[in-house]
């Protein structure tokens, strides 16, 4: 009797101590199918590392930004691991607010992670975050309608050709859109698509001096060229279209093409969802000749905030959800097409994923044409491709993306538009200190 | 003389009365059938009848867990009721039956602090909540929402109590009932009905409160508000599961509300007759 009690007390008294021992990390993160599917994966993760516990906390985008920054800003300590994008983690690094990733382990490669996308995650060649998965923009188009229209989509398209299509696919008797693009405001919205398009028009936000740039030609040209196309061929009611607007309708068979994030193409090549899934084309996103073309680079990324107590146990799962390892995982439970994309350089060189993601190689070159460090033709103080890495932009790009939508909406003039995004700007730049 | 009410009236009156409660339902009623049809069909544009399906709300179950949300909703709620309920019912007595000078200004200044967008106080709320380590917790988050509601339970609450005579609790006092007992035995059986609505009315606010609770929670306290938003997506149309994830948030409240309408009715009513 006494040998029993004592057994059954020292079993207690070791399952305390593993209780004690385990480590419960928490994750923020948005709702989306990569992230959703990793959650479903993690009984990998916690069998490798028993003594790490995952508890997720799944936000809607911009409440997720602002629940990160107000915890991150105030050392509110409430996560461990962070999804957060290429906008905020070089502001967020400069500020010490985020742990460098160098002890992601020896069998991670680092190496292997796309250039350009570890380039936006790095300040000082240090990596701040690891890309989960990472996104350019690209041209979806509708073969079957390019083909009735008597054109050819070449691989790398210019504005002129995307017009000409656009103008010759339109059939609003049958509900066709020759062009379907975003409007809805917001600084990740109408203004991520019009940044990067501006940027293929040799357009810029600031120049060297952090003088904005809107009254320039540029500008107008970019501007002017995006209202007329899309009130020609676009939609009605665009200027409330967003991602998710766009993708209803690309699925329903409304539009002839789409410009939009390139990882659109595995839900538009979904024969379960798309109307349209096997008549799907991509091209690289479209330029004027100028050296730019007008596509974004984003990445959802893991990062650990600085005031973590648990920065070893963060970094084993960051480790884990954004290795090589981990894309194989996906791809047994899950199949080659729902991987992750756009991180890895071995993925593209993966016969099986080529086979399985036709949209593959147009993804890599498109992530590849774009370059954060240098985004425009002429050149400029600041990181970034469809956003400008400040934190005074997204209240700044989110005021332009309403002028720019009203403008969309005939609400405003397009000189008008551009004057009072001049002048938001300014304003903005000199409270801010960068105009002296 | 009193104008006479006529059938023909009436029957416009009710036909009214049903075109506006549907126009303000129908949102609802088409987030409940979206619910129940698949992701492509909910995409596919405008239909009432749903295929019927049960997998969006598998799929919301099997992505995160509804009862520990739920449990949040309910504790955080009811708890944060009855604690504005123990603080409002004595201020709104003191109000209503020794108003003094400042009691229309102390009532308008209490309403004031509804006037203030709640994002203007969500550093310093933050800060406080960290350094009391209240964050994601609920004791912390009841007593929020409780200093959220507290005004408008106040309000109504006093709204309630001027419309029982004085001299009932005069009476009650001349019997030697002391303040306890005045309060406790007199007042608060003739003001039920107008508590009850109060308490329903308050449940429902915090119910669907979701600037603080999701804000100031992550794992442990967070109830239903934060599981809705977990289902909004960027990036992917999922339009059948968040409508099944807010189906089930709101359904609980949807059915207290139906089963406490001519309660709810009665006290929001009440004094509006004399």
């Amino acid at each position: 009797m006494k040998l029993r009690t004592l057994t059954l007390g020292l079993l207690s008294a070791s399952a305390l101590a593993f209780a004690a021992h385990a480590e419960s990390i928490t994750i923020a993160t948005v709702n989306n199918g990569d992230m959703v599917r990793m959650q479903k994966l993690t009984d990998d993760f916690t069998k490798k590392n028993p003594d790490i516990q995952l508890n997720w906390v799944t936000l809607e985008e911009n409440v997720l930004r602002e629940r990160v920054t107000t915890d991150i800003a105030t050392k509110g300590g409430q996560y461990d691991v962070m999804t957060i994008g290429t906008y905020e983690v070089p502001i967020w690094a400069k500020q010490s607010w985020l742990l460098p990733l160098d002890k992601l382990g020896d069998d991670y490669d680092t190496k292997d992670i796309i250039p350009a996308i570890a380039g936006g995650l790095s300040v000082d060649g240090k990596l701040y975050a690891a890309p989960f998965y990472g996104e350019s923009s690209f041209v979806m188009y509708r073969k079957d309608l390019m083909e009735k229209a008597g054109l050819t989509m070449p691989d790398a398209p210019t504005w002129d050709f995307i017009k000409q299509a656009a103008d010759k696919m339109t059939d609003r008797a049958n509900g066709v859109n020759g062009v379907c693009l975003r409007g809805k405001a917001g600084w990740g919205e109408n203004m991520a698509f019009l940044t990067a398009m501006s940027n293929s028009f040799g357009a810029r936000w600031f120049d060297e001096n952090w003088k904005p740039q809107f009254d320039q030609p540029e500008w107008k040209n970019t501007l002017q060229f995006y209202v007329d196309l899309m009130k020609a061929d676009g939609p009605e009611g665009a200027s409330s279209n967003g991602f998710n607007e766009n993708l209803a309708l690309f699925q329903q068979g409304k539009c002839g093409m789409w410009i939009d994030a390139t990882v659109a193409a595995s839900f538009v090549s979904d024969p379960k969802n798309s109307t349209v899934a096997d008549k799907v084309g991509y091209a690289l996103a479209p330029d004027n000749g100028l050296g730019k073309r007008g596509n974004w680079l984003w990445a959802w990324s893991l990062a650990i905030p600085a005031g973590t107590q648990k920065a070893e146990a963060a970094e084993k799962f960051v480790s884990w959800a954004t290795s090589k390892g981990y894309l194989d995982l996906v791809a047994a439970k899950e199949g080659w097409a729902n991987v992750p994309p756009g991180t890895r350089t071995s993925l593209y060189n993966n016969a099986e994923y080529q086979k399985a993601a036709p949209f593959a190689k147009m993804t890599l070159d498109s992530i590849n044409a774009a370059d954060p460090t240098h985004p425009t033709v002429k050149p400029v103080p600041y990181v970034g491709v469809q956003f400008v890495a400040i934190p005074e932009f997204q209240g700044l790009g989110t005021t332009v993306g309403q002028l720019f939508s009203a403008a969309l909406a005939g609400q405003s003039s397009v000189d008008d538009a551009l004057k009072q995004a001049q002048d938001a700007a300014t304003a903005a730049m000199t409270e801010g200190g960068y105009i002296k | 003389m009193a104008r006479a009410v006529t059938t023909q009236h009436k029957t416009i009156a009710t036909v009214a009365a049903w075109i506006v409660a549907l126009l303000i339902f129908f949102p609802i009623l088409y987030t409940i059938i979206t619910s129940f049809k698949s992701e492509q069909e909910a995409i596919q544009g405008f239909a009432l009848i749903p295929s019927g399906t049960f997998e969006s709300y598998s799929e919301v179950q099997a992505q995160s867990g509804y009862f520990k949300f739920f449990l949040n909703s309910v504790i955080l709620s009811v708890g944060s009721t009855i604690l504005a309920l123990i603080i409002a019912i004595p201020a709104a007595w003191s109000m209503a039956f020794s108003p003094t000078k400042r009691t229309k200004d102390i009532l308008m200044w209490m309403l004031s602090t509804k006037m203030m967008p709640a994002v203007a106080v969500l550093f310093p709320i933050y800060l406080i909540f960290r350094d009391t380590g209240l964050l994601d917790s609920r004791v912390g988050l009841m007593v929020m929402l409780m200093l959220i509601n507290l005004p408008i339970v106040v309000w109504m609450l006093y709204t309630y109590f001027r419309e029982i005579p004085g001299e009932i609790l005069e009476a009650a006092r001349m019997d030697g009932a002391s303040l306890w007992n005045e309060i406790v035995y007199v007042l608060t059986p003739m003001a039920v009905p107008g508590i009850a609505s109060t308490m329903l009315l308050n449940i429902i606010l915090a119910w669907n409160e979701a600037f603080w609770t999701i804000r100031l929670t992550t794992t442990e306290a967070a109830p239903l508000t934060a599981f809705i938003s977990s289902f909004s997506s960027p990036q992917g149309l999922f339009w059948a599961k968040l409508s099944a994830a807010s189906t089930l948030a709101i359904a609980p409240i949807l059915i207290m509300g139906w089963f406490s309408q001519k309660q709810l009715v009665r006290g929001l009513t009440f004094g509006a007759v004399k």
